[in-house]
């Protein structure tokens, strides 16, 4: 992380594309690495760029060195679905394993330990589990829907979209719920890049796990002596192939499954909201017929694509897209390029929330790796939907909206709004 | 007599199905889908799709088939009729992996996507799960 932090005041990095002419600029010095594009809101026209001309993009330099961008659908769906050679070890991050940070979970992990202990824990996001989670759900979402201020401006991101997560988190690991924040910011703190908020420095974050960590230890002690439970820690702890994890392997599969299901949805959730308003005719649509949805939700997540990239690494010399990977070679898939890929997807930059074959999106990868949470997510959001529909005529957004310092999670820290009664 | 007349009928319906197979012409193929509650839901379609897209097609519920036919989900997932499991290809490493992660699986589970409709599956009765993961 190259930082240029001058008597408390950060100039732009030099690997900022922020301003820059995407469609003049040479291909060659495209990066879409860096996080300032994503944060203005600018990714899109060098997105677009690089479909057309140069689909398997090589950046030779950047702050996290050279790599390679597939952003065509059916390229990205080659590289998720090819994992004996496109490996995910040792990182699905850019940034190649920060040493004083390196927790392995089973989504940086090849098959046969990945397989097995995702089994261990998938179960909890079944669908059979969730069907017995809808009540509990929906209670907390018109919770929450109804203890917000009518004709009044607040933060959708904190008062919904962080709130109804977290509390989602802390169910999911039977966690107390009066400490459920150090949930969120333990999430933020994992991915977040120091000196942009959320923290100062990479010791910042040392300290922070650790403490994450001596938390969820408690935990497991506490319910390794019980009957196993339906709770993510309880699971972990009474799996065959998880209880004799290191404890680093544990926080590593910890933080996944508390990032997992904390920022992913969190800015879909917000996501939703900023898409209806900047295509006022599907909010139209969606109060005429609000059994849209369902169907709605899934073109959320396309649009919003809460993970812009996942990193694999060639294991062998490979061709892709024409071009020679070699062994070795760091090749990142931009799902929020692959979901505007206008061969594959009819009218890409319209949200457009009766789109047909609406599922057919990359934002839960496809593989080995599919998102183990997106039921989870779906049914989160359908219910939010359902509920916001009958109380709500308008979530409107009355202000400047503010996004993640972050070129993997794409979201938002501030949205504005207010509420209109139906 | 009315007997015989059945043969012939037989008969002549199969010499009139042979001539249309060995024209290249597509049979339509009949497969039963069944949903977790019971419910039937028959199809006729012709040869040459997978059975994925005999469901999604006729609009059959309980099949959502997100990564669009390419065995990289797995939200086609069916239960085959035992009696049917036999005529099937055997499971390739791609569907085994993708299966393997269900948490839902039982022994004749299979990614519909992956199960081609030919003139020998005429018949087929496959059940579609409560739930796609």
């Amino acid at each position: 992380m190259t930082e240029n932090i001058i008597q408390g005041k950060k100039k732009p990095s030099k690997w900022s594309m922020v301003g820059k002419d995407a469609s003049s600029m040479p291909l060659k010095d495209i990066d879409l690495s860096h996080p300032g594009i994503w944060q203005a809101n600018e990714y899109l026209p060098f997105l677009a760029r690089l479909r057309k001309e140069d689909p398997v993009h090589y950046c030779e330099n950047s702050a996290v060195g050279s790599y390679w961008s597939v952003t065509k659908y059916k390229d990205i769906m080659e590289v998720d679905t090819s994992p004996q050679i496109y490996s995910s070890e040792p990182t699905i991050g850019m940034v190649d394993t920060f040493e004083e940070f390196s927790f392995p979970a089973f989504i940086s992990m090849d098959p046969p330990k990945h397989d097995e202990q995702r089994k261990v824990v998938q179960g909890v996001v079944a669908p059979a589990n969730l069907k017995n989670l809808e009540g509990l759900i929906r209670q907390r979402v018109c919770n929450i829907l109804d203890s917000l201020p009518l004709e009044e401006e607040f933060d959708w991101v904190n008062r919904v979209s962080i709130e109804l997560t977290t509390q989602m988190l802390a169910t999911l690991f039977d966690f107390p719920f009066e400490d459920r924040y150090k949930l969120t910011r333990w999430s933020d703190v994992a991915t977040a890049i120091p000196g942009h908020g959320v923290i100062n420095s990479i010791e910042e974050r040392w300290e922070s796990m650790e403490e994450c960590l001596a938390y969820f230890t408690r935990l497991w002690n506490e319910r390794i002596n019980k009957e196993p439970g339906n709770d993510l820690v309880s699971m972990l702890a009474h799996g065959e192939s998880t209880r004799n994890m290191p404890p680093t392997e544990f926080l590593g599969n910890i933080i996944l499954l508390i990032v997992g299901g904390n920022d992913t949805t969190r800015n879909s959730i917000s996501g939703g909201v900023l898409a209806l308003n900047e295509f006022p005719d599907e909010y139209e649509k969606l109060r005429q017929d609000p059994s849209l949805v369902k169907n709605m939700i899934s073109e959320i997540i396309r649009w919003q694509t809460p993970l812009a990239h996942m990193r694999r690494t060639a294991k062998t010399d490979a061709v892709l897209g024409g071009k020679q990977i070699k062994a070795g070679d760091k090749v990142v898939m931009w799902y929020a390029s692959g979901n505007r890929d206008e061969e594959v997807i009819d009218r890409p930059d319209v949200f457009w929330i009766d789109r047909p074959n609406v599922r057919q999106h990359l934002s839960f990868g496809f593989g080995l790796h599919r998102c183990m949470g997106n039921r989870l997510a779906e049914m989160q959001l359908s219910i939010l939907w359902e509920e916001i529909m009958q109380r709500f005529h308008k979530v409107e957004i009355v202000g400047d909206v503010e996004r993640v310092y972050s070129s993997f999670v794409k979201g938002y820290t501030r949205m504005p709004v207010v509420l209109h009664p139906k | 007599m009315i007997g015989f007349c059945l043969i012939l009928k037989a008969a002549i319906v199969a010499a009139a199905k042979n001539e249309l197979v060995a024209k290249g012409e597509l049979e339509m193929i009949n497969i039963l889908f069944i949903e977790h509650d019971g419910t039937e839901h028959p199809v006729e379609v012709k040869a040459g799709g997978s059975v994925m897209q005999a469901a999604v097609s006729n609009g059959v519920p309980g099949i959502d088939a997100d990564c669009g036919g390419s065995c990289s989900c797995a939200t086609c997932h069916v239960y085959v009729d035992s009696e049917w499991i036999d005529k099937l290809e055997t499971i390739g490493p791609t569907e085994e992996a993708m299966l393997s992660l269900s948490t839902d699986r039982q022994e004749t589970s299979r990614l519909s996507c992956q199960i081609p409709v030919a003139e020998n599956l005429d018949g087929l009765v496959v059940k579609t799960p409560e739930f796609q993961f």
